[in-house]
């Protein structure tokens, strides 16, 4: 495989390209898309890239296409990519489900747009927690990743493959316009610095494969097509060698071992960030583009004499209920900023299994949430 | 007689298989395996790809790499494997309504992009997974349990409407047809670019006994009575034609390829040209 060349000159970097620079730093040698703003850099710049290092850019002819490309592609081996946004993303989600139930690793990326519906294709929102969560129908498990700075955007995209790769799952990689579109300066590490996972690969004979065997470990290996394996993929419920089955026994131990992969490997997944949080007396939860507002909200409270601290989760799901239990039980209130309605505040509710109270600062009209919103609510709670 | 080979493409332990008595999708798919054996490609670089419907179950019966994908997605998801790994060779099942409707607009994409796939169409002119409705394929005034006083579109001719999208091998046969299918099958395999075969089965349970037509064999029958070959056609006046099914290989063109195309694209974007 051809290496990137070694990046240690900061460069100013768009959170689109960082996303491209982490999927290519991660293997990824296939990208399939469907323009849209304010996902479209991605696939510009993959279309110019990957062909350099002998990977394959395809423009297809709709979101549901590029979803299913992308999952026939990592069938061959090959570390896989789409982007998009809000509706082309609702379009993804049957075949988002088939990758997760025939335990095909890819990594997609949402930048996300206010909806619903065509909404403003322009400005941020974070109006799609939800749909990542329980977008596409039936019982999956779901790992979702939410950067805040550009650089945390290349290391996120990087993390994305690694555990679609290690878990066998799809990862959502969930942005929102301002983290796609802001600029940072940023310093790359060099390619050999960067952890690697790739997919674990069948160990024993040809004749003896069984795709979907969960007896040595709960992310069974992997063929690729093309090497004599005969691997059999359905999105019918399947026994362990992968052919359709009606046997309840075996139905309910594959729904439950893709959800229990993910829950065994929460440890290693599940990911936040503490911003003065130990003495804190209020809590606020933030992430994304958001969580900006907000570390600057807390710094100018804590210089008012106010404790309160931020909680901001990386990784959005699995959702990290023990970091917020904890914040819950010490703070007499948390509050929750972010630009839709509600969908995080009502995890964080359930999590907090009322420790705490909840008090909201929510957006739907496009505008980032300012510091000043976030500090006059703290004030107010104080 | 020669020995026959292509059994060793089956997967034996999945029978007997889901389809109805009288239906034509197992006729067919035993042609296509005879078409691959006389293809004499590498079966494990042959992967076989399909969406949902009964003849979309069929990579499930056989012994290579398959892929059962969701309703009308198997073009693209096709693509991502071609587009991955030109060394692979990729054949796509699907029915007409898999194909046609729901999957209609990666057809016409696929096709035009001439990428190097084979596709078969098992076309039973009807929804038969579902039960009965009518597809893109049913015939005009025909019954079915969505058209209950009787069909008011007019079909598709998917080898014209694979024309117009660019495909450059066209063909079709019928199960009666079944040589004929494997010979275009093998045809189709070693043509280069995207390659089409409409292979009209029968639908005795849905179609059929709403229609007229009570068993697999009355509908094979008809096969034979409306089945005319495209040369002899060429000859014939238009009104004799009505109602008939064209068969045999009704375009072969050459154009550039999409992997070939993209590794232009390599080498391009490597400098090297
Ligand atoms: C998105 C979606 N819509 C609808 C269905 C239900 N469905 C399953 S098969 C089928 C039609 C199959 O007909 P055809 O493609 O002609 O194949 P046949 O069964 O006749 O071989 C439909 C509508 C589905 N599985 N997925």
């Amino acid at each position: 495989m051809t290496l990137i060349p070694v990046k240690t000159k900061a460069r100013l970097l768009q959170g689109n390209e960082a996303c491209v620079e982490g999927a290519i730093a991660a293997g990824c040698r296939f990208f399939a898309g469907y323009p849209i703003t304010p996902s479209s850099e991605i696939a510009e710049l993959m279309a110019e890239k990957l062909p350099r290092l002998g990977g394959k850019f395809i423009q297809m002819e709709d979101e549901i296409a590029s979803m299913a490309a992308i999952i026939g592609a990592s069938l061959t081996g090959v570390k896989s990519l789409t982007a998009t946004s809000g509706p082309g993303f609702s379009l993804k989600q049957e075949n988002l489900g088939y990758a997760s139930y025939t335990e095909i690793p890819c990594v997609v990326v949402n930048v996300q747009r206010v909806g619903p519906s065509t909404g403003q294709p322009t400005a941020p929102a974070q109006g799609d927690m939800m749909q990542v969560r329980w977008g596409t129908h039936g019982d999956h498990p779901v790992i979702a990743l939410y950067p805040s700075t550009v650089r945390e955007t290349f290391e996120l995209t990087v993390d994305a493959f690694n555990l679609s790769e290690r878990f066998r799952t799809p990862v959502i990689l969930l942005m929102d316009e301002v983290v796609g579109h802001m600029r940072e300066k940023v310093e790359l590490p060099a390619q050999e610095e960067i952890l690697i996972v790739n997919r674990p690969g069948p160990t024993v004979p040809r004749g003896e494969y069984l795709p979907y065997d969960d007896t040595r470990g709960l992310v069974p290996p992997m063929a690729a097509f093309g090497e004599g394996y005969c691997f059999h993929v359905t999105g019918l419920a399947h026994n362990r060698r992968g052919y359709p089955t009606t046997k309840p026994q075996d139905i309910d131990a594959l729904i439950r071992r893709i959800h229990q992969k993910i829950e065994v490997g929460r440890g290693d997944i599940v990911r936040v960030e503490q911003l003065l949080t130990e003495d804190a007396e209020i809590g606020v939860f933030a992430y994304g583009s958001t969580a900006r507002s907000a570390a600057r909200a807390v710094r100018l409270a804590r210089s008012r004499g106010i404790k309160v601290g931020l909680l901001r989760p990386i990784t959005i799901w699995p959702f990290p209920d023990e970091a917020v239990k904890t914040l819950a039980s010490r703070v007499r209130r948390l509050i929750v900023a972010e630009m839709n309605l509600g969908q995080m505040a009502g995890e964080v509710t359930r999590a907090a299994e009322g420790r705490t109270a909840i008090e909201g600062v929510f957006r739907v009209d496009g505008e980032l949430i300012t510091p000043e919103e976030i500090l006059k609510k703290i004030e107010e709670v104080v | 007689m020669a020995a026959v080979t292509w059994h060793r493409h089956l997967r034996v332990e999945r029978m007997p298989q889901i389809w109805c008595a009288g239906c034509g999708h197992g006729t067919i798919l035993g042609a296509i395996l005879r078409g691959v054996e006389k293809s004499e490609i590498d079966p494990s670089k042959l992967v076989i790809v399909s969406g949902i419907g009964c003849s979309s179950r069929a990579p499930g019966y056989v012994a290579l790499d398959g892929l059962h994908t969701t309703h009308g997605r198997a073009l693209p998801f096709a693509t991502g494997i071609k587009v991955a790994r030109p060394d692979l060779t990729v054949m796509v099942i699907s029915g007409d309504g898999d194909l046609s409707a729901i999957g209609g607009n990666h057809f016409i994409h696929a096709a035009r992009r001439n990428l190097d796939i084979t596709v078969v169409c098992f076309n039973n002119s009807i929804y038969g997974m579902t039960s009965g409705q009518y597809s893109p394929l049913t015939p005009r005034d025909a019954m079915a349990t969505t058209a209950p006083y009787g069909h008011i579109e007019r079909p598709f001719d998917l080898c014209q409407l694979a024309i117009g999208a660019g495909a450059t091998y066209v063909a079709r046969g019928t199960a009666y047809h079944a040589g004929l299918v494997t010979n275009q099958v093998t045809r189709a395999l070693k043509h280069k670019g995207f390659a089409f075969i409409d292979a009209i089965s029968q639908c005795p349970t849905y179609y059929g006994r709403r229609n007229r037509m009570k068993t697999g064999v009355e509908m094979m029958k008809a096969q034979r009575d409306t089945a005319v070959n495209v040369k002899r056609a060429a000859k014939m006046p238009a009104e004799e034609l009505a109602g008939k099914i064209i068969i045999g290989d009704i375009h072969v063109s050459q154009a550039s390829e999409y992997t070939e195309e993209y590794q232009r694209v390599i080498d391009r974007a490597q400098g090297r040209t």
